[in-house]
C-alpha cells in the first residue's frame, strides 16, 4: 500500500493524466480529427491484442524504463541532466561497437561487454557536464542538452562514415554477432530479457533510496546541497558526481539495450527523442523508480498506439510528442494544486518533504 | 579560396547569426527579469511554422515576420502562465514547452502539407543592400546586404542596452531579477514585470523562427530550428546579458554554423554530421572557457513569491 506521499503522488498522476487527456482531445476536435476514432485505435494498437501488449507496448515501454529512471536519479539528487538523450546514443554507439567488434567470443562475455561498454560510455558523455559543473561551475542544464546534439551527430557521422553497413546503402551498421544479441524474454515474441533488466534495475534503485545510506545521501544532497554540506557527513560534490554518473549509465544502458535487444544495429536517428520524452516519465512517477515502471509502459503505450492513430485515424504520429509536453504541464500545474490545497490546510511555511516531483531547492548558477 | 568565397561565407555567418542574435537578445531580457525560458526553442520553431502560414496567408513576407512574432509570442506566453503564474519549476516547464512546440509545429505541418515534407514556395524576405553601406569591401554586403530582420537586429542591440542600463524601467527590470524583495518592496510588481520580459522574449525569438523560415531556408521543415534556442541561451551567458555583447557573440556563432561553407570552400572534404555537431561543440568549449568569468541574475530561474 502506498503511504500519505504515495497517495498524493497518484493523485496528481491521475488529475494530470485526465487533464492531458481533456486537452489533447479538445487540440484533436479542434484540428479536425475524430477524438473518439483517434482514442480506439491507440488502445487497440497498444493493448488490443496479446501481440500488441507484448511485442509492441512493452518492448516500446524497455528504453522509457531505463531513461526514465537515469532521468529519476538525477533530479533526486538536484542534477539537472536533460542529456539522457545524447547519453542514449552514446551507450548505443559503443554498444554496437563491441557487437561488431566481438568476433567469435561467446555470449557469457559479449552480452555482459555489451552492455557494460553501453553503461560506461553514457557515463562518460555525462562527465562531460558534469566536470563542467563541478570544476568551472557551468550549469549542466545546457551543457547537458548541447552534448545530446553532439552524440546524435556523432552517431550520424558513424553510420555515413566508419561503421556503416558492408554495402554502404544505408545510413546503418551492420548487424551485430549472433552472440552479442540479447535473448529473447518470451519466445516467439519481440519482447526480450532487456525489459527484465530494466525492472530489475528499478528495484534496486528504489531499495537503494529507501534503505541505504547511499540513497539517503542523495536524498539530502537534492533536497539541499547546502544543508547536506553542513552536516559535514555528507561530501555533497562527490554524491552530485556520483549521481550524474550513475543517471548518464542508465540512460547509456537504454541506448546499449535497444541495439542489442531489438535493432541489432545502430541507426541514424535510433531514439526519435526517448531521453526526452523521460522527462515526463519521471515526473509523472514523482521520480519514484517503482512508479517509471508503470509510467514508461503507459509511455510504451502512447507510442504503440501512435502508429495505429497514425494508420487507422490520419492523424501524424508526431502528436504524440505534445501529448508527452502535455503530460509535463499537467503533472507540474497539478502538483502545484496540491501543494496550495495542503498549504492551505497547514498553518505557517510548509516544509517540502513529501517528495512532489520537482525538488525546489536550486543552485544560482543555471 | 577567392575572394567571392570568403565574402560569401560571411554573408552566411551573418544571416545564420541573425536569429540567434534576435533570439539571445530577447532571453537577455527575460533572463534579466530572473526568468530562464528553456522554451526559447519552442517559440523559434512555432515562430518558424507560424511565419511560413502567415507568409502564405497575406502573400507577403513582411505579414509572414509579424505572424512568426505572434506564435512566438503566445508560445512563451503559455511558458509564463505556468513558471510565473503557477510558479512551476523553470528548466522543467521550458523543456515541456520545447517538446510541444516541436510536437505541435510538426502535426500542424503535416496535416496542412502532407507527412512528405514538400518544399513550400513561400514569399521569402529577400536582402534589402543598403545603400553606399552596401559596397564597403569585405564586410559590406554581408552586413548591409541581408533581409530586413538583421537590420532590425542591429537596431535593437543599442536600444535594448539603453533601455536595460539607462531607464528607469530597465533598471527595475534588472532589480526584479538580482533582488525580488527589495523591488517588491520598491513597489515593482515582481510577477508582472517577469511576464513581460517573457513573452518579450519569446516574441523576438518568433521572429528569429520566421527569419530562419523567411530569409535563409525558403520553407518550412520540422525540427528546422535545430537547437538554435539553447545555443542562444548559451550565446547570452557568453555576451555577459549584455544585449552589445549578446549581439557580437550571436554573429560569431553564426559564423561557427557557416563553418561548412568555407571549409568546402577551401576543399577539405570533412563529413557532413562533423560540420553539424561543430557549433555545439564550439558552444561548450566557449561555456567552459568564459562561464567563471560572468555572472547571473541573482533571482535567475528561482519561483516568486517564494513561500508557500
Amino acid at each position: 500500500m502506498p503511504d500519505r506521499a504515495g497517495w498524493a503522488s497518484l493523485a496528481v498522476a491521475a488529475g494530470a493524466l485526465a487533464v492531458t487527456a481533456s486537452i489533447a482531445a479538445l487540440l484533436l476536435w479542434l484540428g479536425g480529427y475524430d477524438p473518439a476514432r483517434a482514442a480506439a485505435a491507440m488502445w487497440s494498437g497498444a493493448f488490443g491484442s496479446r501481440d500488441a501488449i507484448v511485442s509492441v507496448t512493452l518492448v516500446r515501454s524497455v528504453p522509457f524504463i531505463l531513461t526514465g529512471l537515469a532521468v529519476a536519479l538525477a533530479f533526486r539528487a538536484g542534477v539537472w541532466n536533460i542529456g539522457a538523450e545524447g547519453q542514449l546514443y552514446a551507450g548505443a554507439i559503443a554498444a554496437a561497437w563491441v557487437g561488431l567488434a566481438g568476433g567469435t567470443l561467446p555470449a557469457w562475455i559479449l552480452v555482459p561487454a555489451v552492455l557494460a561498454g553501453a553503461g560506461l560510455a553514457g557515463a562518460l558523455w555525462a562527465l562531460v557536464p558534469a566536470l563542467m559543473k563541478l570544476r568551472l561551475g557551468v550549469g549542466e542544464v545546457i551543457t547537458t542538452i548541447l552534448m545530446n546534439f553532439v552524440g546524435i551527430n556523432l552517431a550520424a557521422y558513424l553510420v555515413h562514415g566508419p561503421l556503416q553497413e558492408s554495402r554502404g546503402v544505408f545510413p546503418q551498421t551492420d548487424a551485430i554477432v549472433e552472440a552479442a544479441r540479447l535473448p529473447a524474454l518470451i519466445p516467439g515474441t519481440r519482447l526480450h530479457v532487456g525489459f527484465a533488466l530494466a525492472v530489475v534495475l528499478a528495484a534496486l534503485l528504489a531499495g537503494v533510496f529507501r534503505w541505504t545510506r547511499l540513497g539517503f545521501q542523495v536524498r539530502a544532497v537534492g533536497a539541499s546541497e547546502r544543508a547536506a554540506w553542513v552536516t559535514g557527513r555528507i561530501n555533497a560534490r562527490a554524491v552530485v558526481l556520483a549521481s550524474f554518473l550513475a543517471s548518464g549509465a542508465l540512460a547509456g544502458l537504454a541506448g546499449g539495450v535497444e541495439v542489442a535487444g531489438l535493432t541489432y544495429a545502430l541507426y541514424e536517428g535510433l531514439s526519435p527523442g526517448w531521453g526526452y520524452t523521460a522527462i515526463a516519465v519521471a515526473l509523472l512517477a514523482a521520480l519514484n523508480p517503482v512508479a517509471v515502471v508503470g509510467t514508461a509502459v503507459l509511455f510504451g503505450a502512447l507510442e504503440a498506439g501512435a502508429g495505429a492513430m497514425q494508420r487507422e485515424a490520419g492523424i501524424p504520429a508526431v502528436w504524440v510528442i505534445a501529448v508527452e509536453a502535455l503530460v509535463i504541464l499537467a503533472v507540474l500545474a497539478t502538483d502545484q494544486m496540491r501543494r496550495r490545497y495542503v498549504a492551505s490546510r497547514r498553518a505557517g511555511p510548509t516544509p517540502d518533504v513529501d517528495g512532489g516531483p520537482t525538488p525546489q531547492a536550486r543552485p544560482a548558477h543555471v | 579560396m577567392s575572394e567571392t568565397e570568403l565574402v560569401l561565407f560571411l554573408e552566411a555567418s551573418v544571416r545564420l547569426g541573425v536569429p540567434l542574435a534576435l533570439a539571445a537578445m530577447g532571453e537577455t531580457i527575460t533572463e534579466r527579469s530572473g526568468v530562464i525560458n528553456i522554451g526559447l526553442e519552442g517559440s523559434i520553431i512555432s515562430g518558424a511554422l507560424g511565419g511560413a502560414l502567415g507568409a502564405l496567408a497575406f502573400g507577403s513576407a513582411g505579414f509572414g515576420v509579424l505572424a512568426g512574432a505572434v506564435a512566438g509570442f503566445v508560445v512563451a506566453a503559455v511558458f509564463a502562465g505556468f513558471c510565473v503564474g503557477l510558479r512551476t519549476d523553470q528548466i522543467i516547464t521550458g523543456t515541456a514547452i520545447t517538446l510541444g512546440g516541436l510536437g505541435l509545429t510538426g502535426a500542424v505541418y503535416q496535416a496542412r502539407f502532407g507527412a512528405t515534407g514538400t518544399a513550400l514556395s513561400l514569399p521569402t524576405l529577400a536582402p534589402v543592400p543598403i545603400p553606399g553601406l552596401g559596397d564597403i569591401p569585405w564586410i559590406g554586403s554581408a552586413l548591409f546586404g541581408q533581409a530586413p530582420t538583421a537590420y532590425f537586429a542591429y537596431a535593437l542591440a543599442p536600444v535594448l542596452w539603453y533601455f536595460l542600463f539607462r531607464t528607469a524601467w530597465g533598471l527595475e527590470l534588472r532589480a526584479v531579477g538580482e533582488e525580488p524583495h527589495a523591488a517588491q518592496a520598491a513597489g515593482v510588481r515582481v510577477r508582472w514585470v517577469r511576464f513581460w520580459a517573457t513573452v518579450f522574449g519569446g516574441a523576438l525569438a518568433g521572429v528569429a523562427g520566421a527569419h530562419l523560415a523567411l530569409a535563409h531556408a525558403g520553407t518550412f521543415a520540422e525540427n528546422m530550428s535545430a537547437g538554435r534556442g539553447f545555443i542562444a541561451i548559451a550565446v547570452v551567458v557568453l555576451g555577459r546579458w549584455n544585449p552589445l555583447f549578446v549581439l557580437l557573440a550571436a554573429l560569431l556563432f553564426g559564423a561557427a554554423s557557416a563553418f561548412q561553407f568555407l571549409l568546402q570552400a577551401l576543399g577539405l572534404d570533412l563529413p557532413y554530421q562533423l560540420f553539424l555537431a561543430f557549433p555545439y561543440l564550439l558552444t561548450l568549449a566557449a561555456l567552459a572557457g568564459w562561464v567563471g568569468r560572468s555572472r547571473a541574475p541573482a533571482a535567475l530561474a528561482l519561483p516568486w513569491p517564494k513561500d508557500r
